[in-house]
């Protein structure tokens, strides 16, 4: 019947319409929060370095003696043209920033991410097949540990370990890489790529492998223990018991009713995980050194630049935003149920 | 109510047994560790001599000091013990703080529903999706100016990211309780509204505010090593934290200074697994539907065909 | 002698589902025989607890871990328990299928109605191809009355009746010789359960399929079911035609229960005092002699014995045996036993 047909673009074009004001609230959020604190940004940031008048020129310039619902009006326009405000501290363009910083964060996150589902999934089915078993066990209490060590504790432990072979443990690339290949994407991994460099892009890789597997192994840790437990869960389906009573075979039975229906929700728990994610990147770039928006985070907060912290975290907000909506959708064209 | 309290505790099978129990033991290594601070550290957290002697500099382990030192010329050692004080009271206070706001706001919220709920909801929804090591950085940010670096100002800004669990825990239950079924029942037989409140809701919650607890406490201590390690954590002339130590070891790593890394941040580890272990075996009593029944092996007697038929003998 | 047209499709004898618990074995089903001819419907009816949900699942092999069968299940002449497992299994679905209570949960919600059947008609028939498949599936959901146009919808797409009817169509795509129906429509509004009920009539007449209909609503056995068997705490009280059983019960069980129905001339609430019976320790002798109007002393001592009444009926019942004077000498009972058991009045306190 169309209906079904019709209901899938229907919601998508309904959720995508959501961002917008999903977008303005959290922007109010992040707005409000960073204007709760007591205490004046540019002298924050600069205070020890200009004198009285600079400080209140500079504070004009930056528009911070405006009354704040302006304030806010223009935040919210700058946002919507992609104009992040300006740095105090070294006044950058945040965008720039941002353009200058993504890419490494960008592919950190995505190779974390592969490497997490990879292991994580099926250790996870495992554990739930297997369930109260040695092997249950082993794999439940490496998922505890691997969530509860600090992903700068693994981080530095990989480096001490593997620093001594000299295989690369600090920064995105070597400088030579970094000075031969041309930003087009911005993103190191595909410029390098684009370059036709093969040494270049060999560099770039294997630099990415320490830090995307510590990330990978925290967020492994996660997947392993949401995976079991809907598997647990989805084991205990009735359609479970009614496919056996149809005489379908045991392993096809947990193949197909069990693992797969487990797996649906699992969309949703890996999307919700990106908060998650973001927060092991700022600590996984500071530990290797990496250039990343995360390490650029940690470097204005303490300057206590307040203008670059807002533009930051609310570029970060809006990737939250955009994000979740994305995994509705992949959720809506995986489970049927959810169009309606 | 003691009895209800434990009841998960006592019914506890198997492998959730064992889960809890390490949990336990080992959480409980470390409140010892944190009370009796002083007593166990063999110096303080901030001291670089002892007689006079300054301490060596990233000296490995050693019997003077067997974790080694730091590049403050700190025992880490006695920076480990210290620091489990930092940790547990940071965490207690953060805990009781994001309780004593969350479940009075959840249960006001739930009981008034309406748009003044429905307008809570949204917003504690808002702050839960928000990464919560961010939320954090950005209130431990914001409290800095005013508060200082102190134990203070960093379990407050914990407070703010667990209080919307607390909030929805309540609320939900709450909400849905004055709807429910058995509240109905209860209100046909006569119970009077606060008899309605306390006995169900409050069993209901009592149940899951313990897992909600732990498992944020564990997730709490992650938080403040992390903030620590950022930078913005508890200043070290304030308190020992494990994670500022972690911080310095940045540079040792690579030169292949491993005591100052490791140690620490085995601490955390230990602490947060054995948070987490407990409030993974208390969830499995918990909950139901991960309960997995346990069966007895039955044996049967020889069947005496009992139900034969006899025939009518007249 | 018994031609293998006369022979039962399903004969079982002695019956006995334990499982255990902290208590000791909970005897769920215990010495429970019945036979079902080709085409015959026979109800299976009894209070919550009684233990028919687990016979039924019994039947096909279903038990939860740590769950003991014994007794003999003679199904087209071959004991299944005497069968290793897997043969057993292997039944399941050609031979032997279950209708369940909850259609909406029964019915993977990823899985396309298509997607169900070629599951199930590719695991009994490996190389069947699709068209084969989707004429057969077609059939039958005709025969339900789903129109071809529903065969690529999800199950959320359909309404509890039309789950139900997909139910039965899935489990009789294979035409099993044999299927159990529990509590089919209990979970169905009443217009709806009378559809059900008529669709499980009429059966044996599309499919000459054997039905076990487990329900605890007699106004179905009444409609639907050629024999109805009636059980409580683990056994059958009582067994026979149903026109013979609902116009004459035997068993006081059986009494209660056609009592307690509720019609249109219903004026009073009739109901058995007092509560189902504890499986791991039942009472004493007779189990129903804590809650029967007739019981005297014997039967809170001695086990009755199953004995075939004039009018045909089986049961099991002291009572009954001394109506119709069928107390042989051999186990004489004498005034003393025969006198009304003495108990004391159910308090409140046993109702709840």
């Amino acid at each position: 019947m169309s209906a079904d047909r019709g209901s899938l673009p229907r919601y998508i074009v309904q959720r995508i319409l959501l961002v917008i004001p999903m977008i303005w609230l959290a922007l109010t959020i992040v707005f409000l929060l960073l204007r709760v604190a007591p205490g004046d940004p540019v002298s924050a940031a600069v205070g020890g370095k200009l004198d009285a008048a600079a400080l209140a020129s500079r504070r004009h310039s930056l528009g911070l003696d405006r009354p704040l619902i302006v304030q806010y009006w223009d935040y919210i326009k700058d946002v919507a043209t992609f104009n992040f405000g300006q740095t105090i501290s070294d006044n950058r363009p945040i965008i720039d920033v941002i353009r200058d910083n993504g890419g490494a964060t960008l592919t950190l996150t995505l190779g974390a991410f592969l490497f997490a589902l990879v292991f994580g999934i099926p250790l996870g089915l495992l554990a739930g097949r297997y369930r109260d078993t040695a092997a249950d066990a082993v794999i439940r209490v490496f998922g505890v540990v691997s969530y509860a060590a600090p992903i700068f504790w693994t981080g530095l432990l990989a480096v001490i370990l593997i620093a001594p072979t000299g295989w690369p443990t600090y920064d995105i690339a070597s400088p030579v890489t970094k000075f031969e290949v041309h930003p087009v994407t911005h993103i190191l991994l595909v410029d390098a790529a684009l370059s036709g460099n093969a040494d270049a892009f060999w560099d770039v890789l294997q630099h990415h492998v320490l830090p995307c597997l510590t990330l990978g192994l925290l967020l492994s840790g996660v997947f392993i223990r949401l995976v079991r437990v809907n598997l647990l869960h989805s084991l205990q389906g009735d359609y479970v018991e009614a496919a056996r009573a149809r005489g379908i075979a045991e392993r096809h039975v947990i193949r197909r009713h069990a693992f797969r229906n487990a797996l649906v929700p699992v969309i949703t728990i890996i999307g919700l995980q990106v908060a998650l994610t973001m927060s092991g990147a700022v600590l996984t770039e500071r530990t290797f050194n990496w250039p990343g928006l995360g390490n650029q985070l940690v470097k204005y907060l303490v300057a206590r630049d307040y203008s670059a912290v807002q533009g930051l975290v609310t570029f970060f907000a809006i990737v939250v935003v955009i994000v979740s909506v994305f995994i509705d959708i992949l959720n809506a064209v995986i489970d049927p149920r959810v169009r309606y | 109510m003691f009895k209800t309290l434990t009841s998960p505790i006592r019914n506890t099978s198997g492998m959730a047994r064992w889960i809890l129990l390490a949990g336990l033991i080992i959480t409980a290594a470390f409140v010892i560790m944190a009370i009796f601070a002083p007593w166990i550290a063999p110096y303080g957290f901030a001291q670089n001599s002892s007689d006079g002697m300054r301490f060596p500099k990233m000296g490995p382990p050693s019997a003077a000091h067997p974790l080694g030192t730091n590049d403050q010329f700190f025992d880490i050692l006695s920076r480990v013990i210290w620091g489990a004080r930092t940790e547990v009271t940071v965490v207690v206070l953060s805990v009781l703080f994001a309780v004593s706001v969350g479940m009075p706001l959840g249960l006001l919220s739930g009981f008034l529903g309406g748009w003044a709920d429905r307008l809570m909801v949204f917003v504690m929804d808002v702050l839960y999706s928000f990464p919560s090591l961010l939320l954090a950085i950005v209130f431990a940010f914001l409290l800095r100016g005013p508060l200082g670096g102190g134990t203070f100002a960093a379990a407050l800004a914990l407070t703010a990211i667990y209080i919307p669990q607390y909030f929805r825990v309540v609320r939900s239950t709450t909400a849905s309780a004055r709807e429910a079924t058995y509240v109905e029942a209860a209100r046909a037989i006569g119970a009077r509204n606060g008899t309605i409140m306390g006995r169900y809701l409050f069993g209901n919650v009592i149940q899951s505010v313990p897992v909600i607890g732990t498992l944020n406490a564990a997730d709490a201590i992650s938080t403040l090593a992390a903030l620590g390690f950022i930078g913005l954590g508890i200043q070290p002339t304030d308190a020992a934290e494990w994670g500022y130590d972690l911080s310095r070891a940045l540079d040792d790593a690579q030169s292949g200074i491993w005591w100052t890394t490791l140690f620490p941040g085995l601490a955390i580890v230990l602490l947060v697994t054995g948070l987490t272990l407990v409030g993974e075996g208390l969830n499995e009593t918990v909950n139901p539907t991960l309960r997995k029944r346990r069966f007895r092996k039955v044996r049967m007697p020889a069947n005496e065909p009992t139900s034969a038929l006899v025939e009518g003998e007249v | 002698m018994s031609t293998p047209q006369d022979q039962p499709v399903v004969d079982a004898r002695d019956l006995r589902i334990w499982y255990g618990s902290e208590r000791g074995p909970v005897k769920a089903v215990d010495g429970v025989s019945f036979s079902i001819r080709k085409g015959e419907i026979l109800g299976l009816v009894g209070e919550s607890g009684c233990g028919k949900s687990t016979l039924g699942r019994g039947l096909l092999g279903l038990l939860p871990a740590g769950a003991e069968m014994d007794g003999q299940l003679h199904f087209q002449g071959t004991d299944l328990l005497s069968l290793p497992r897997k043969e057993m299994f292997a039944r399941r679905g050609t031979e032997l299928a279950m209708i369940f209570q909850e259609p909406l949960t029964r019915l993977n919600p990823l899985m396309r109605i298509s997607a169900h059947f070629e599951e199930t008609l590719k695991t009994h028939e490996r190389g069947i191809g699709k068209t084969e498949i989707r004429h057969r599936a077609l059939e039958v959901l005709r025969v339900m009355g789903i129109p071809p146009t529903r065969y690529r919808s999800y199950p959320h797409e359909f309404s509890g009746g039309m789950r139900q009817r997909l139910m039965i169509a899935l489990a009789l795509v294979l035409r099993p010789a044999f299927v159990v129906a529990d509590e089919p429509t209990t979970a169905l509004d009443v217009l709806v359960e009378a559809q059900i009920i008529r669709i499980l009539h009429d059966l044996r007449r599309e499919f000459d399929t054997s039905l076990l209909l487990i329900t605890h609503n007699l106004g179905i056995i009444a409609e639907a079911c050629d024999r109805v068997a009636v059980m409580y705490a683990g056994e059958i009280v009582e067994i026979g035609d149903a026109r013979d059983v609902f116009a004459d019960p035997q068993h006081p069980y059986t009494r209660e229960l056609l009592r307690s129905t509720i019609s249109l001339g219903t004026t009073g609430l009739n109901y058995i005092p007092g509560a189902p019976p504890d499986l791991v320790e039942p009472p004493s002798g007779c189990h129903f002699h804590p809650r029967c109007p007739d019981a005297m002393n014997i039967c809170a001592g001695r086990h009755p014995l199953k004995r075939q009444m004039p009018n045909g009926v089986l049961t099991q019942c002291w009572a009954a045996d001394l109506r119709h004077g069928l107390a042989g000498s051999a186990t004489a009972l004498t005034s003393e036993q025969t006198a009304p058991l003495t108990r004391e009045e159910f308090s409140v306190a046993d109702e709840a």
